[in-house]
């Protein structure tokens, strides 16, 4: 079931410095690499199927398209590592165990898109990921790997890290890039029709950190070999999550298209204590919830989980035993989301807040039926009523448990 | 005005200019430099920062205020932040607050008279297959239990000589 692809060095002893990653193949796609033209190389993803693992799960090759070429502006390439979707610590290990596969990554992205200067921004927690990450780009450097001239091939590549400092938002691209202009980390407007983004208003792509890690290898190997693993729709690998009311919570990565339940039972010896499983969030917080008993036939793809009313989003499961009360565990992420609006959208802003303090006053038993109707009727004020996706996650909250453990919630209104 | 950087982050600060088309991307990298010389940021820093940037101190306030890890105000010298999000919340987080606060006679939000610990609740550090997790400063502690809890906060508590 595991399939090596990104994790392939996570196990070896100092994968992180320079001579061990060499030694275990990194930077081995370079030479193919600059074998190709930058389109080629667009092309070559494209046809991998490659698609964003930050949790949108969009073509990488069609947003790669999207930057103008030839282009009078320079062009950046900027990597989402700003993690912090509940339930997500996928990337932290490449950060951890891997990070020259990120520079090859990096390397291989810019050169594909013209970039000569890519940003990695780096949740602002992750001290000891951004410092590892920051001596593997020195480390980089001080070997010819980066710089003015790419182990002597003609092309310039510098990379900077940016820490970000605690805000949730910030991993929601516009709202990245924001911050990365210095500003305060509010998601901008979407277009109406398909265009690159806009850093200081030159084109940029936007990629997870995960993501621009599976580069080097469609590189090297082609995007047939790529394509061998996972699903038509949902080619290759994906580093799997599981936490909470499980017996191996860990990152593992796995071909999409594995059965959920199966990898629960195999990879993470299953449900903590022998229990039974009561509820599992697929992918990170923002994902609808899905009780026990409704995975049984669900395959882990983009495809299957939208299938069953929910999403694959980063891959980040939460599981949840039958001791879990329901209505604790949505005050839990109503806290979280109330914390974490950026405040910009008035629905998102007061609904938000409005839903934590409605459902504290339910579990404190002071709630009425008429409170819980209200609570119900702010999934709609939040749902497609602001600029980003941040209320609409609430609104799949609102609705998803409730309608699932409806009891429960009942059960504590007059 | 009080605050100026030291020698290191002015090398520091400079060499990043060099890094970014635009030099208000400093802003967030400067802050940081800030907060680590000084343990906080001050009216009068963001003041500095203000004028080195060409900017309003407002918008240096507008931003300083967004980003939840920096301290408008000072803090303690172990900064103690409990993850309270689900994954640590399942694996028992809300007991590893109870004994830090017991232990350390404060309260989440808290700072002990002596200025020795502040108390943190923070939301998902990201942490949630080695939860419940607690990050001191800027390391994280992993996988904690009752037991580990209690020789961590021995340790800080009867620790001599600060370091």
């Amino acid at each position: 079931m595991i399939q090596k692809i990104v994790s392939k060095n996570f196990d070896i002893a100092d994968s992180h410095t320079l001579k061990v990653a060499q030694a275990n193949g990194r930077y081995t796609s370079l030479d193919t690499l600059f074998s190709m033209s930058a389109k080629e190389v667009v092309n070559e993803v494209g046809k991998s199927g490659l698609r964003g693992k930050g949790g949108g799960g969009a073509s990488a090759g069609d947003k790669w398209n999207l930057i103008p070429n030839p282009s009078d502006k320079p062009t950046y390439l900027i990597i989402n590592a700003d993690e912090s979707e509940p339930g997500t610590f996928k990337d932290r290990q490449i950060l951890e165990f891997d990070p020259h596969l990120l520079i090859e990554g990096i390397i291989c992205s810019s050169y594909a898109i013209n970039a000569h200067h890519a940003y990695i921004y780096i949740r602002g927690e992750y001290v000891f990921w951004a410092k590892r990450m920051q001596e593997a780009i020195d480390e980089a450097y001080a070997a010819g790997i980066l710089g003015a001239k790419i182990l002597d091939h003609d092309y310039a590549l510098d990379i900077t890290l940016h820490r970000g400092a605690g805000a949730y938002i910030c991993g929601e691209k516009t709202a990245l890039l924001e911050s990365l202009e210095g500003k305060r980390g509010h998601p901008r407007l979407k277009p109406k029709g398909k265009e690159p983004e806009w850093f200081y208003g030159c084109p940029a792509v936007v990629n997870n950190v995960e993501t621009i890690a599976s580069v080097p290898y469609i590189i090297k190997e082609g995007y047939e070999a790529y394509r061998a693993f996972g699903t038509k729709q949902s080619p290759g690998t994906m580093l799997f999550g599981m936490s909470g009311h499980v017996e191996h919570p860990g990152i593992y990565e796995i071909p999409f298209g594995v059965g959920m339940l199966d990898f629960i039972n195999q990879v993470g010896k299953g449900v903590k204590d022998g229990r039974k499983l009561k509820a599992i969030i697929p992918g990170g917080s923002s994902c609808a919830v899905l009780r026990g008993d409704e995975i049984e036939d669900i395959t882990l793809d983009y495809e299957s989980l939208k299938q069953h009313g929910s999403s694959l989003g980063t891959g980040g499961m939460i599981l949840m035993d039958d001791t879990v009360f329901m209505p604790s565990v949505v005050k839990n992420l109503f806290e979280f989301y109330h914390h974490e609006s950026c405040g910009q959208c008035t629905p998102c802003r007061e609904g938000v807040g409005w839903s934590d303090k409605l459902m504290g006053k339910i579990l404190d038993g002071h709630g009425t039926k008429k409170d819980l109707d209200t609570l119900i009727s702010l999934s709609d004020v939040l749902n497609g009523k602001t600029i980003c996706v941040f209320a609409p996650s609430v609104a799949f909250i609102i609705d998803s448990y409730i309608s699932k453990f409806k009891d429960e919630f009942y059960s504590l209104v007059k | 005005m009080n605050f100026e950087f030291n020698e290191e982050n002015e090398k520091k600060f400079n060499n990043l200019l060099k890094r970014y088309p635009n030099k208000n991307s400093l802003t967030l990298p400067a802050l940081w430099m800030i907060q680590y010389q000084e343990g906080w940021i001050s009216q009068d820093a963001m003041q500095y920062l203000a004028k080195r940037l060409e900017l309003s101190p407002m918008d240096i306030y507008s931003i300083a205020s967004f980003y939840t890890m920096f301290h408008l105000e000072p803090v303690g010298k172990y900064n103690i932040q409990i993850c309270k999000t689900l994954s640590c919340m399942l694996r028992g987080s809300e007991n590893i607050k109870h004994i830090i606060e017991n232990k350390l006679g404060i309260k989440a939000g808290e700072t002990t008279k002596d200025m020795k610990f502040t108390i943190t609740e923070v939301e998902c550090l990201g942490s949630c297959g080695t939860a419940p997790c607690i990050c001191i400063n800027d390391d994280y502690v992993q996988n904690l239990d009752e037991q580990k809890v209690h020789e961590i906060l021995d340790n800080l508590t009867h620790e001599e000589t600060p370091k």
